[in-house]
């Protein structure tokens, strides 16, 4: 029962939420070729015990996909931003 | 003799008598009475028959704790099986069974041979049907089910409701024992919102073993009636089942009594902060035949004694080793039963000693009882003391072998529970954030200190500072406390008892044998025995038998006790109805269901309706047959033939918007989508990032930056996501908004030959020649103010056009189209009819889109644009997916029209062996009425080069075999004349 605080709706259920998958991995250029790179972004994932940066959708609410930290190991939910902010992306706080 | 009614005493309402019946027979109980109180009261001991052996067994406990008296209660639909005799209010009309016996409880043919024991050992499941002897499970399983097991569940719909409240509080206390009491108090008067939560009908925990108007009675009243206060609620009767994430409990409400609207509520509870006084449950003593109708828990007994005014026997031995004990043993004498009191120690204290004396209790000193003996009740203990080994006459053993901290919520979140030697038990490891754990769940059994430590915990999870008692409860220093901690150096398991008959688990029938022998047999690790013996593994997990069988194992070893960690807690601590957890979602309330803005009308003219996720649609109509074998055929003529129009509202629709929406369209469609003119549609397919196809639909180009995308029904909410997600998370530079407007549009589609004609009768100021609306053109406009956003496509291979307006107006438009197509014939058809009309077509659907196929194995490679680059489209080269030899797409044309393949079929080249996974499979079938017989698609290796071979098409499940020649997809008019003209 993960409360995800969503930047624009305040601290909600994780039920109106869907997971997106690691936000870690940074996808090839769109015109990239190489397909060592591609699958690395699509199917190779770290499995990390304590924070990790993924991506949900607030889907039954503002809609917004965002970058949520959260600790594997105590499902402690550490920080939420907007998925456009590259910061959030690049794994710096604000 | 057994159990009888004190003639004073007690909470119970001797005001209120209220009959019952248990296994047909009458009883009568009173007000307050638990149907294991009123049963006892009324000289019932045998009360079922155990798991396995068939065994007589009892009453042991006094609330959760209870392994052998789960009982049915109702009847018909509504009867609820395996509840605790002592969980279960006393009500009018109550009507209970025991379990598990047969013919009767009295006299059960399983018990009577006393052959079950034999075979039903540690692991029996495991070495009898293994190996070779493994398919005789097969042939023994319906037996052994039905010689082992618990109460049956009804197999009719249940007739009561449940219901899930989600609500918040700032702080929740579990357990309304003195400890949570008084937490709850200090709690509220600090000012918070404050929710207090007790299992039982009563609060009091502890407090009500004793007897009405002893201090501990006082006390409790008193608190009680300061918890009128507005910000503290007190819900009796519910459990908390689990503790979750961000510390959300689970809180099951037993609402019950018969008539009750709600049976069960399951309330799911986001707390500021938690306060766990879960208390603790007394310890079995191990001997020979502990399981006997009549051996108990010795607190419980002071319970039935005090708070339901019912002793267990005129003659009761109460052994212990420990002081806690000793209270009961002076009630009962004070009672009026004869007792005798067996301490294990040698010196217990003196202040103790000397009062049994006084009460005229028998006290025996470093005295260890050994076996039971009487077969369907207690008649006497043979017990083991300095001066050898006594028999004494008894009807009832209350044994207190220690205390086990309810660590159950503490661990629920992963905590581990660490072992305290000096209380000879597991308390809760470091509490997670928010959480705090007090009372006798923390080894604290002094009452007085475990109330000051509610205080305490209250006030910190109301933010306060620690300050002095209230003064307003009364003095608490003389409530009872003394040491109950068993004194380590005694083994658990008496010398020369035969393990066989010692019972750890009584729910499951688990044996100090058994713990034993799986050790001798290498399960080592306490999580193992437990699966290897199924210890613990009953509906009550092993409340009164894990840590008795850990100190078993440990003594089996030779190690100390406390070395071994638990075995691991998880929710439910109590058992709950699967109707709890679903609440109102069951029937028709389980998913929303969709409805398009002519679902009436439909109903209105004899359409079926078919769910389709969680749309409903009409799947065929009436006027064209009452079944649907022969409707669909009809409909799908009336479209070749004349014209028909079809409810496609439930289609994906998306507006793009931006500056960038035509590249962002470019990225996301294998096709491209920058030479789209204005005023014109364009099929588009997507992939998925790992190459394979994911959703296809038609795009419209409305103006320069804006776009009316359709997707599939199926995946109009996935490819909103999927679009969305890019937008934010991966191309955030580009200029783009997209809408979802699926339920802003109604949508229909009218195909045929005389679909122009009836569009030009129903909309009379729109020009919808094939110049000005050509295939695949896109008209905006309006009929008497309903706007109307016209798409020439077709799906179905006939001229047609979609036609789009906003919902309000989807009736109306509907209705306009068939009143205007009445003079060209215009018919309604259903979805069976739409993919009948694009099988014949080759057009791929959802059986073909199934997440495993690609634009290769489609047969649409050509719609990859090379141009650019596009979602997938690399992965999409992997080699795999370009092997020569993945299944393609085909059309399969039954060789005998008698025979026609079924969906699913696998196919195998007619010269081969059927057997394995063939080389491809049937998606689709349909009748074809214009050709004359049934028509498939299917994906075979080879695709295009296996034109011509013949195949089998196979279906082992209901052995039909249909032999199909491999040809071109497109079954009818393969130049698209009847589309474009």
């Amino acid at each position: 029962m993960l409360q995800i605080p969503c930047p624009f709706c305040g601290p909600r259920d994780h039920a109106e939420f869907t997971y997106g998958g690691d936000a870690g991995v940074t996808r090839p250029e769109m015109d990239s070729d190489d397909l060592g790179a591609w699958v690395d972004y699509v199917f190779i994932r770290d499995n990390p015990r304590g924070p990790h940066r993924e991506f949900w959708h607030h889907v039954h609410g503002c809609r917004e996909w965002l970058v949520v930290e959260r600790d594997t190991a105590s499902h402690a939910i550490l920080g939420a931003h907007r998925a456009r902010d590259r910061r959030a992306r690049e794994g710096r706080r604000e | 003799m057994t159990g009888f009614r004190l003639p004073t005493g007690g909470r119970i309402d001797r005001s209120r008598p209220i009959d019952f019946r248990f296994d047909g027979r009458t009883y009568s109980g009173f007000a307050g009475d638990t149907l294991a109180s009123a049963l006892m009261a009324n000289g019932v001991r045998l009360v079922g028959r155990s798991f396995k052996y068939h065994r007589p067994r009892g009453i042991v406990g006094w609330g959760v704790e209870e392994p052998n008296a789960l009982v049915t209660i109702g009847e018909g639909a509504a009867a609820v099986p395996n509840l605790q005799a002592t969980m279960v209010d006393l009500v009018p009309g109550l009507v209970a069974r025991s379990q598990n016996r047969w013919p009767s409880l009295g006299f059960d043919l399983m018990a009577a041979t006393g052959l079950f024991a034999r075979f039903l050992g540690a692991g029996f499941y495991y070495k009898t049907f293994m190996g070779p002897t493994r398919g005789a499970w097969m042939a023994y399983e319906p037996h052994i089910r039905r010689a082992a097991g618990l109460g049956k569940a009804s197999r009719d719909p249940d007739p009561a409701e449940y219901e899930i409240v989600h609500e918040h509080t700032d702080v929740l206390v579990v357990g309304a024992g003195p400890a949570g009491m008084a937490a709850a108090l200090a709690a509220a008067d600090a000012g918070s919102d404050t929710l207090l939560v007790e299992q039982m009908a009563e609060p009091g925990g502890q407090l009500l073993a004793s007897c009405a108007g002893s201090a501990e009675d006082t006390w409790r009243r008193a608190a009680l009636d300061q918890a009128a206060a507005p910000n503290l609620r007190l819900l009796t009767r519910t459990t908390a089942i689990g503790l979750y994430d961000g510390n959300v409990v689970g809180l099951l409400e037993r609402v019950g009594g018969t008539g009750a609207l709600v049976r069960e509520r399951l309330r799911i509870v986001r707390p500021g902060r938690v306060v766990l006084a879960t208390g603790a449950i007394e310890r079995p003593m191990l001997f020979a035949d502990n399981d006997r109708p009549g051996v108990m828990l010795a607190g419980a007994v002071r319970h039935f004694v005090n708070h339901a005014a019912v002793a267990p026997g005129r003659r009761v031995l109460v052994a212990t080793d420990n002081d806690s004990a000793y209270p009961l043993a002076f009630d009962l004498a004070a009672a009026g039963v004869e007792v005798v009191l067996a301490d294990r120690r040698e010196r217990p204290p003196d202040a103790l000693v000397e009062r049994a004396a006084a009460a005229g209790i028998d006290l025996r000193r470093a005295a260890t009882p050994r076996a039971v003996s009487g077969r369907r009740g207690v008649r006497g203990i043979e017990i083991r003391g300095p001066d050898g080994t006594v028999h004494v006459a008894c009807d009832t053993v209350a044994c207190a072998g220690g205390w086990t901290p309810v660590v159950h919520l503490a661990s629920h979140r992963g905590a581990k529970p660490v072992f305290d030697a000096a209380l000879d038990a597991f308390v809760p490891g470091p509490p997670e954030d928010g959480i705090a754990c007090i009372g006798a769940m923390m080894g604290v059994y002094d009452t007085a200190e475990a109330i000051a430590q509610g205080e305490r915990a209250g006030l910190a999870a109301a933010g306060r500072a620690a300050r002095r008692a209230r003064s307003r409860l009364p003095a608490v220093s003389a409530l009872a406390g003394g040491d109950v901690a068993s004194p380590s150096g005694l083994p658990v398991l008496p010398a020369g008892a035969d393990a066989a008959t010692v019972f750890l688990d009584q729910q499951n029938d688990v044996t100090a044998k058994d713990v034993i022998q799986a050790q001798a047999e290498g399960y080592r690790s306490p999580e193992h025995t437990k699966r290897y013996t199924t210890l613990g593994m009953a509906t009550d997990q092993g409340k009164t038998s894990n840590i008795n069988a850990l100190k078993v194992i440990a003594e089996a070893r030779g190690e100390t006790f406390g070395v071994m960690a638990t075995t691991t807690f998880r929710p439910p601590y109590t058992p709950l109805t699967l109707g709890a957890l679903a609440g109102r979602n069951v029937g028709r309330n389980k998913l929303p269901e969709r409805l398009t803005p002519m679902h009436d009308w439909h109903l209105a003219k004899g359409a079926r309706m078919i769910e389709t996720g969680l749309w409903m649609r009409p799947w065929f109509y009436r006027w064209a047959g009452a079944e649907v074998g022969a409707a669909y055929v009809g409909e799908m003529m009336q479209v070749r033939e004349r014209c028909g129009i079809a409810d496609i509202s439930t289609l994906g629709k998306i507006d793009v918007v931006g500056p960038d929406a035509a590249e962002f369209l470019n990225r996301v469609y294998v096709n491209g989508w920058k030479g789209l003119a204005v005023g014109r549609a364009r099929y588009g397919l997507m992939l998925r990032e790992d190459g394979i196809v994911f959703d296809d639909g038609t795009t419209s180009r409305l103006a320069e930056d804006r776009y009316f995308m359709t997707t599939t029904t199926a995946n109009a909410g996935p490819v909103l996501n999927h679009l969305e997600f890019y937008l934010e998370a991966v191309w955030p530079e580009l200029a783009v908004h997209v809408t979802s407007v699926s339920d802003q549009w109604a949508a229909m589609a009218v195909a045929g030959p005389r679909s122009r004609a009836v569009l030009r009768a129903a909309f009379a100021d729109l020009d919808v020649s094939n110049a000005a609306l050509p295939h695949m053109g896109v008209l905006e406009g309006a009929a008497d103010g309903m706007p109307l956003r016209i798409l020439r496509l077709s799906f179905s291979g006939e001229r047609a056009y979609e036609v789009y307006t906003p919902a309000g107006f989807g009736l109306a438009i509907w209705e306009r189209l068939i009143a205007a197509g009445a003079p060209f014939d215009l018919k309604p058809y259903g979805i069976e009819a739409m993919g009948g009309l694009r099988i014949e077509k080759g057009h791929v659907a959802g059986p073909e889109l199934d997440g495993r196929t690609t634009l290769r194995d489609l047969g649409l490679e050509r719609m990859g644009s090379t141009k650019k680059p596009y979602l997938g489209d690399v992965m999409a080269r992997r080699p795999h997916l370009t092997d020569t030899r993945r299944p393609r797409l085909v059309g399969l044309d039954p060789i005998d029209p008698a025979k026609r393949p079924r969906g699913g079929a696998i196919l195998f080249f007619e010269d081969e062996m059927i057997a394995g996974h063939g080389r491809g499979h049937v998606t689709s079938v349909t009748y074809s009425p214009t050709l004359g017989r049934h028509v498939a698609l299917g994906l075979i290796e080879g695709g295009a080069e296996a034109h011509g071979r013949i195949a089998v098409a196979s279906y082992p499940v209901k052995e039909e075999f249909a032999l199909v020649r491999v040809v071109d997809p497109v079954f009818l008019d393969k130049e698209g004349k009847r589309l474009a003209d």
